[in-house]
């Protein structure tokens, strides 16, 4: 008897506070509303919006309805994560395997590179970005063009833009090799474990991807224009480029600093993987008659890989948490569109956060998930 | 595959070094020259040969260097660490080529044509960097718009708590069993009351000074310091309730700490400032930095909690079953047996989650407080000051680093200690 209330007293205090904090908000923020004479509701959710925003990848104007605000500003906020991912995951692969080079002038730099950009806060990294490096480009009738075809100018990054006829054949010849692909590494893979033969995968896998698209240029109909940015004169002294895609500065300071940021964590948890594979492993591959190839193919990577990959998504989410610095900067991503602009808009102070809130909150939640599924398959299965 | 232009035998070893070490200083000497005292050698070249000669020369002198033995110490060291293979050589000259070229303009900017003298924009003439700025605006940058003559109370009240916070040290060894308490109980009320009295007056004959003028590097310790010493305690009780058995407090511990865990800083910020003040009684009055120091503090103790949890669960299991025989209950046991060895395995993990917080504290500038980012951005757009923005963050960034990196190197030092203790 005592014990069962050992157990159960503390829990039912702990509901019991749980459920007097949110009852004590609760209650305040009716009263508060009340005075103010707002309401509780999702209804402004399908308002005209009524403001502009800068950069858009899908068509968006002020006509359009809060929630599709929404999903556009989500999906800026997906465009920079994106982009910082894959950046941040090159530089923090070669950093983190320059980190453990013999040479001792590749593996200093890498060093500082790491303690560099790891000891400085992001929120300043952005700033000097956007409000000092950017700002001394050249203006756009100074412009050079990099690579012949590109303009890197104060009001942004201009790039040739591609205009498609008959995208989806050459999506789905796309699609197709990749699918071939599959099928020829799963077959491949039979056989060796057969009958001990190798195919020679990787040209096969290059031969059909490249193959394939290239016969949906010739046969199937599709054509790829590119439209280049030129340069135009509005008035006297100012110029514009038109024509092409145009990237902001604000995108382009942010996945300078996010992708600059993260890569020395990710670096960090590649150095971490690759060192935590004992030098035996290596020896006993090459003592079995692997081929250096072989060896770092089948032994070294897929177990350094189980060490890097967790702490590496761990870094992928919180760059994805991190882009939402992006506000700062007036790129306007999911927190300057909605938990700025819109909440100013329409003063639904709570209904806003708890919507921002509970978007970041899934997709760390999905991803957690995932983790956590790939975690349990490549788990070392003792015996 | 090793490019090997002359077979080495070992007559001609020495005929290789000599060849090998003039063509690497030749090549050194042009890019040397062309970015120190813009010379260029190798200008006579046609076109793009001249901007690889130094590459190209250097990269032919160290494949003739490279030898298996050669019997001086310096050049063995010279192959076995920068010149094993060609491609390594490459990435050698290649460095250390960015390194000379990077290094003049760098130092010219910093150093050689910038400006300190003077109080005005205009004493700013050189081409380099203007660190008049920094001179006119430093005490804004460290105290943000606390009055000048009221300086010394900061500086005072950081003085005595660091102070504080070692008199741990010197205690006597039969107080040694109260050092956890005097840390965290007494240190941080005391440490609270020092702070508030002193830097916000108001009692004492001292003057009030609001929170609305704290700011610059000095609001960044404040935050940083009251969000570590309050987030301690709560991590604390919130990793022992996600360890515990009663499936309620389990399951309200874990879901607290996966929340926070998901939301970014910024939007939590977000909350504070516009969402939080719904929450309360109608005329109940808080501050804007007292809200902001409870969502950091909050969204923090999640963190914590899960690098004590980290400790809780290296322990092993003979120090659970060790204690409950002894017949000690769940709270005698945790605080006499498992919290002290716990919190020692993760005062390592403690110091990086406070570095954590010490470089998110300039996201404070989003709701409007003025830490040294806020000042920054303030001193920016100012008129007379126009135009010196690089100077600026270049300043901030140095100090954030010296603080950030020192405090790693700690942090490293510590679990290094540790490691070996164990």
């Amino acid at each position: 008897m005592n014990n069962k209330i050992k157990r159960i007293l503390p829990q039912l205090l702990t509901i019991l506070f749980v459920v007097f904090v949110f009852g004590f908000f609760t209650i305040n923020a009716q009263v508060n509303m009340d005075n103010r004479g707002i309401d509780f509701g999702f209804g402004f959710l399908s308002q005209e919006a009524s403001f502009d925003m800068q950069f858009t990848l899908l068509d968006y104007d002020g006509q359009d309805s809060y929630l599709w605000a929404y999903v556009v500003a989500l999906l800026n906020t997906l465009l920079v994560s994106f982009l910082g991912i894959i950046f941040c995951t090159i530089l923090g692969v070669v950093i983190g395997v320059a980190r453990l080079s013999q040479n001792f002038l590749i593996k200093n730099s890498a060093a500082w590179y790491v303690e560099f950009f790891r000891n400085i806060p992001l929120l300043l990294q952005i700033f000097f970005w956007y409000y000092a490096a950017l700002r001394a480009l050249p203006l756009p009738e100074n412009a050079q063009p990099w690579f012949g075809v590109t303009y890197m100018t104060i009001k942004g990054y201009y790039i040739p833009s591609m205009i498609w006829e008959n995208l989806n054949v050459f999506m789905s010849c796309l699609i197709a090799a990749i699918v071939a692909i599959i099928f020829i590494r799963v077959y491949a893979r039979k056989i060796q474990e057969r009958e001990g033969k190798q195919l020679p995968v990787l040209y096969i896998s290059l031969a059909l991807i490249t193959i394939l698209p290239l016969l949906s240029f010739l046969i199937g109909g599709v054509t790829l224009d590119f439209e280049m940015p030129v340069l135009k004169q509005l008035a006297q002294t100012s110029f514009i480029f038109e024509g092409g895609i145009a990237l902001p500065p604000e995108l382009i300071a942010l996945v300078l600093a996010l992708s600059l940021y993260t890569s020395t964590f990710v670096a960090e948890c590649v150095r971490a993987g690759i060192q935590g594979i004992s030098k035996g492993q290596k020896e006993a591959a090459a003592s079995v008659g692997l081929t250096p190839n072989q060896i770092l193919k089948l032994v070294i990577m897929p177990q350094a890989l189980r060490i890097i990959i967790p702490p590496t998504t761990n870094q992928y989410l919180n760059l994805t948490k991190n882009s939402s610095l992006a506000a700062a900067i007036a790129y306007p991503d999911l927190v300057l569109v909605f938990a700025g602009t819109a909440l100013m808009q329409t003063g639904k102070a709570i209904e806003i956060v708890g919507i921002t809130m509970l978007t970041y909150l899934s997709i760390s939640l999905a991803i957690a998930a995932l983790m956590n599924w790939y975690n349990k398959r490549i788990e070392i299965k003792e015996k | 595959m090793n490019l090997r232009l002359n077979r080495i035998k070992s007559q001609n070893l020495m005929t290789n070094i000599y060849i090998g070490s003039a063509l690497l200083i030749l090549s050194i000497l042009d890019v040397f020259l062309n970015s120190f005292f813009r010379i260029n050698i190798s200008g006579s070249l046609p076109g793009n040969l001249s901007i690889f000669f130094p590459l190209i020369l250097g990269f032919l002198g160290l494949s003739y260097l490279r030898t298996e033995y050669s019997g001086y110490k310096f050049l063995d060291s010279l192959n076995k660490n920068i010149n094993t293979t060609n491609f390594n050589a490459f990435l050698t000259l290649f460095i250390t080529f960015a390194i000379l070229k990077a290094f003049p303009p760098a130092l010219s900017w910093m150093v050689l044509d910038a400006n300190i003298s003077g109080d005005t924009k205009e004493a700013c003439t050189g081409t380099g960097a203007c660190w008049t700025y920094i001179k006119v605006w430093f005490k804004r940058f460290m105290y943000g718009m606390y009055p000048n003559e009221l300086h010394w109370r900061i500086n005072s009240a950081f003085l005595l708590v660091i102070g504080l916070g070692f008199v741990g040290y010197f205690f006597k060894e039969n107080l040694k069993k109260y050092l956890a308490l005097y840390y965290v109980v007494i240190y941080p009320i005391i440490a609270f009351l020092i702070i508030y009295y002193l830097i916000s007056g108001g009692a004492f004959g001292l003057v009030w000074v609001e929170t609305g003028a704290w700011g610059g590097l000095s609001l960044t310790f404040i935050v940083s310091f009251f969000c570590l010493i309050f987030c301690f305690p709560l991590g604390m009780i919130l990793a022992l309730g996600r360890r515990s058995n009663l499936p309620a407090i389990r399951y309200i511990s874990v879901g607290y700490i996966e929340f926070w865990r998901g939301v970014p800083l910024i939007t939590v910020l977000f909350m504070s400032s516009v969402m939080f003040p719904m929450f309360l009684p109608q005329d109940f009055f808080m501050d804007k930095l007292v809200r902001v120091i409870i969502a950091i503090t909050l969204f923090e103790a999640a963190y914590c909690a899960e690098v004590i949890r980290g400790g809780l669960q290296a322990l092993p299991r003979g120090q659970y079953d060790a204690a409950k025989s002894l017949g000690m209950g769940y709270w005698k046991m945790h605080i006499f047996v498992i919290l002290p060895q716990a919190l020692k395995l993760v005062i390592p993990g403690i110091a990086n989650t406070f570095l954590a917080l010490v470089k998110d504290t300039p996201l404070i500038f989003v709701v409007g407080l003025a830490e040294i980012a806020g000042m920054l951005a303030l001193a920016k757009t100012n008129p007379k000051w126009l135009g010196f923005a690089m100077e600026g963050y270049i300043f901030a960034a140095i100090i954030f680093w010296i603080i950030c990196y020192a405090m790693s190197k700690y942090s490293y030092n510590l679990e290094e200690k540790y490691k070996t203790e164990r």
